[in-house]
């Protein structure tokens, strides 16, 4: 079955070139380079230590890569910070969720707001009429999100005593509070079950329909990525192995090796 | 049965965000305020008031600032009496070279020069944590200590180091009976009481617990570690300062550098921990706390007809501080705040039991 | 130039103090990743134990040879330390095992403060004296080089001895025994040092001892000096710096650090003191670890901290 290619899909928004890292001796990626463009959703995809979530950390700037540019909306990059790609418009998810866990669901998420609030520290105190007025409306944004999220019922529970799958929501919601431009997803589908990735699914495409997102995703469920993703990056040993359509790299013989470990 | 709250809707995001958004707990604060503005002047001793509930205020007070610190935005701090004494002297400094000053003007500079020392200490946040920054912290605080004690610029060239306070007025009201002086600190213990709640529920506490949850996430989401850390010890340390400089001027009267040293900072760490980290209404909680148990020593004792030595009863102070401290870190971490907000979760549900 | 080098004797022996202190830091570290704040507070307990039964075990048993009341008081010392190391592992660090450092800090704290009430009720809160024998008259050295000879403080040189005797011998015992090699197991990986059967427990009770017993080396050195009183406790407070310098994952580096530091207070004292007011002994060190915070954490000898994403 052919995803037929989505009309919204853009120009190129984010570039790899070359993008080389590694840890001490360890190769973490070699040479790697693809593109990601506007409002697509972009799968990287490989068997375990390939190298998917340093190649996220790498667009996101926790990691800085030793050679290679990153190119995003039209600037060029060598060095990245994780809160300069915030400012620019780049927001994640973590595979081991990093939530704040000592504050509630709304504040975790209203945590996302933050680059977008600009009250002083002394009108918050006061609490001013524009800082109030302004943490009103960023409410009402997060609590759209909460809607949309379907975690109305989890607003004030601290999110340390939620199950996985609802944490991993609020993960989303508040990388989605940030109103990104770009979405990276480190595994949002791990550790849940068939009804839970397909909600999963549900938002990822929601979010990507309505918002516009351009999403790039890591994800080891083959029968997800196949489905949603517009186009897959193959990476194996930190090498690419494969990029195009779903249908192109499902055929891939590189990558079909790669995954059954025949020859390496 | 009484604590239900029920029929209690909130319409408008700006009801929700209200401090005290169930109408029982409004009631109650209105009690205390109430029983805290009126009753006690008409009520209490005079001893009462400037033995227990004085010092009990203004070390609240310290407490909510280094609640801040510690509680909200997680920077160890071991250092917190010497930024109340930068307040205490800050402020005996102004009076002294500036008699013109009002007294309110004059505490709250207090505040401010703490506020610039404790952000010069609290640099070291940005590159270190846990007990390393715990160790710069015990640097600010030995060579406050020195400072006050040595540098004679700081004590008017005073040849004991010891400093006092004139009669202290305010609006043209006299300040020397203890009614004066409890209403006095008890306004300003309220009001900033009311400003840290506001703080730490907007951005900036959001901030600060972000920092305090996992400070690399927070990058993430745009948030700069050094602006929260170093707005939390500015903040932190100018509550602090103020309090110091409430603790001088009206609970001491006159004092030297001693009456700040690390006893102080270990004092109202533990009032932190017992009352509970992360809370205003711990802060308030854990300095009851550290304030009854000494007197409760000195008198149930005697009740039982077995008097407790000065010396023995100190003694044991320590032991059930420091048995006290480890139990709240074991069992409940959030302290003393978080078995009040169980007891009225009970409370929601009595008459039954679940 | 006669003068300067007392000093800088006077300095090394102090820093010697100062380094056993820092020595149970390091031990309890290394092992268990805690940083005892109550080492302090073990040293004056152990320091008091010494002191008062040193003076009852005569009394109870009707004796009045010295060197065996010492002896006994050290011995009896010696299985109250395992014992305080075996409530403090049963009660406090089992409980709080996977809770982050600064809550274990706050806990070593509040064990300081608890030991510190106990120790003062069980065995008096009086100034006692230790006498194990120490030389107390000073000699003079170098008479012949320098008019009058340069003071030579003989304690603090018998102590400075002992200190070195003390560590090479840890040294050795981390070295070539068996239980030292499961020590040096837990401190490098604890799970992995459990998946081959090192019990984490019991491992901690025994390092804890042995910073016991460190501690009450140090406490009858510090004691027999200075007298044992309630101070003592917070003296030690003077010996963080030293571990901060040397490294707290690191024996020499406690040892190289409390000389520097020692050196450094007395000489920085008596040289600079005069122009700022003097006393500048209680801060020097701390500011100096602080210098060394900013720009080397992990000290001179310890190994570099990385924070994990």
């Amino acid at each position: 079955m052919t995803t037929p290619l989505r009309e919204r899909i853009g120009e190129v928004v984010l570039e790899m070139q070359n993008i080389s890292l590694a840890f001490g001796g360890v190769k973490a990626l070699t040479d790697i380079s693809f593109d990601v463009r506007e409002h697509e959703i972009r799968a990287i995809i490989g068997p375990n230590g390939a190298g998917k979530s340093s190649m996220l950390n790498v667009i996101n700037g926790v990691y800085t890569p030793q050679h290679g540019t990153i190119t995003f909306a039209g600037e060029q990059f060598n060095k990245m910070n994780p809160r300069r790609a915030a400012e620019m418009g780049v927001a994640r998810t973590f595979q081991n969720l990093a939530l704040f866990k000592g504050m509630s669901v709304l504040d975790n998420i209203m945590t996302g707001r933050n680059l977008r609030m600009t009250s002083g520290i002394f009108a918050q105190a006061f609490r001013l009429g524009s800082a109030e007025r302004e943490e009103i409306r960023h409410r009402e944004f997060v609590e759209n999100l909460i809607d949309f999220l379907e975690i109305q019922a989890y607003r004030k529970t601290p999110v340390g005593r939620l199950p996985y799958g609802l944490q991993k929501r609020v993960d989303l919601g508040r990388a989605l509070a940030m109103e990104p431009r770009l979405l990276l997803l480190d595994e949002p589908m791990a550790g849940m079950n068939i009804e839970e990735k397909q909600d999963m699914s549900r938002f990822i495409l929601d979010v990507n329909d309505e918002f516009g997102t351009t999403i790039v995703l890591i994800e080891h469920d083959m029968g997800v990525v196949m489905d949603i993703s517009d186009r897959v990056v193959v990476l194996d040993y930190g090498k690419k192995i494969g990029d195009g359509t779903p249908e192109q790299v499902r055929q891939n013989e590189a990558v079909i090796s790669a995954y059954l470990g025949v020859a390496h | 049965m009484f604590y239900r709250e029920n029929g209690q809707f909130k319409t408008s995001y700006r009801s929700d965000q209200q401090i005290f958004p169930v109408r029982q707990d409004r009631i109650f604060i209105f009690a205390v305020l109430l029983l805290a503005f009126v009753a006690v002047p008409l009520l209490a001793s005079d001893y009462f008031i400037k033995a227990l509930l004085i010092p009990f205020l203004i070390l609240a007070l310290a407490a909510i600032g280094l609640n801040i610190l510690v509680g909200y935005c997680g920077q160890i701090s071991l250092g917190t009496g010497a930024f109340m004494a930068v307040g205490a002297y800050a402020a005996w400094n102004i009076g002294v070279r500036f008699p013109q000053t009002p007294l309110i003007v004059e505490i709250l500079l207090g505040g401010f020069f703490a506020t610039l020392v404790g952000v010069l200490f609290g640099i070291p946040s940005l590159r270190i944590r846990g007990l390393y920054l715990a160790v710069a912290t015990l640097a600010a605080q030995f060579f406050v200590d020195w400072a006050f004690l040595r540098i004679p610029f700081f004590t008017n060239y005073s040849p004991s180091g010891n400093v006092s306070v004139p009669a202290l007025s305010v609006f043209g009201f006299s300040l020397q009976a203890a009614i004066p002086k409890y209403l006095f600190v008890l306004s300003f213990v309220v009001v900033f009481a009311l400003l840290a709640k506001n703080l730490v529920r907007g951005a900036i506490g959001r901030q600060w617990m972000a920092i305090r949850d996992m400070d690399v996430a927070a990058a993430v989401v745009g948030i700069r570690p050094m602006y929260a850390k170093l707005t939390a010890f500015a903040v932190s340390s100018f509550i602090v300062g103020v309090a110091g400089a409430l603790w001088g001027f009206l609970h001491l009267g006159s004092w030297e550098p001693l009456a700040f040293d690390l006893n102080r900072s270990f004092q109202l760490l533990f009032m932190v921990i017992i009352g509970g980290l992360g809370s205003i209404l711990g802060s308030f909680f854990g300095a009851a706390f550290i304030v009854l148990v000494p007197v409760a020593l000195n008198h149930i004792p005697s009740w039982f007809g077995l008097p407790l030595a000065i010396d023995t009863a100190a003694h044991i102070e320590h032991m059930i501080f420091g048995a006290l401290i480890v139990f709240f870190l074991i069992a409940e971490p959030h302290g003393l705040a978080k078995l009040w907000t169980i007891a009225k979760e009970k409370l929601r549900l009595w008459p039954f039991p679940h | 130039m006669g003068f300067f080098l007392e000093t800088l004797f006077g300095g090394l022996m102090s820093g010697m103090l100062y380094s056993l202190i820092g020595l149970g830091f390091v031990l309890i570290f290394k092992a268990s990743g805690v940083f005892n704040f109550a080492q302090g507070a073990m040293v004056l307990v152990a320091a008091l134990s010494m002191a008062r039964f040193a003076v009852w075990i005569p009394n109870w048993l009707g004796f009045q040879n010295l060197i065996l009341a010492n002896v006994l008081a050290f011995m009896v010392t010696a299985v109250l330390m395992f014992v305080m190391a075996w409530c403090i592992e049963r009660l406090v660090l089992r409980h709080l095992v996977n809770q982050e450092a600064t809550a274990l800090l706050m806990a070593t704290l509040g064990i300081a403060y608890f030991l510190e009430g106990l120790g003062q009720i069980a065995f008096g809160a009086s100034v006692y004296t230790i006498n194990v024998g120490m030389p107390k008259e000073p000699a003079f050295i170098f008479e012949s080089v320098f008019d009058g000879g340069v003071l030579l403080n003989l304690e603090d040189l018998t102590a400075a001895v002992i200190a070195a005797l003390l560590v090479a011998s840890l040294a050795l015992f981390f070295q070539v025994t068996a239980t030292g090699r499961a020590l040096r197991a837990v401190a490098d990986d604890h799970q992995a040092a459990q998946s081959v059967g090192i019990p984490l427990n019991q491992i901690w009770v025994i390092v804890w001892t042995v910073a016991g017993v460190v501690a009450l080396v140090a406490g009858i050195i510090w004691g027999s000096k200075f007298g044992v009183q309630f101070t003592l406790a917070t003296a030690t407070l003077r010996a963080l710096p030293v571990v901060i310098l040397g490294g707290l994952t690191s024996v020499p580096g406690a040892i190289i650090g409390g000389l520097i530091i020692g050196v450094g207070e007395k000489v920085s004292e008596v040289y600079l003191g005069p122009l700022v007011g003097g006393g500048i002994e209680i801060w020097f060190a701390y500011v100096l670890a602080l210098v060394f915070l900013l720009f080397r954490p992990q000290g001179l000898f310890g190994e570099k901290i990385i924070d994990r994403v």
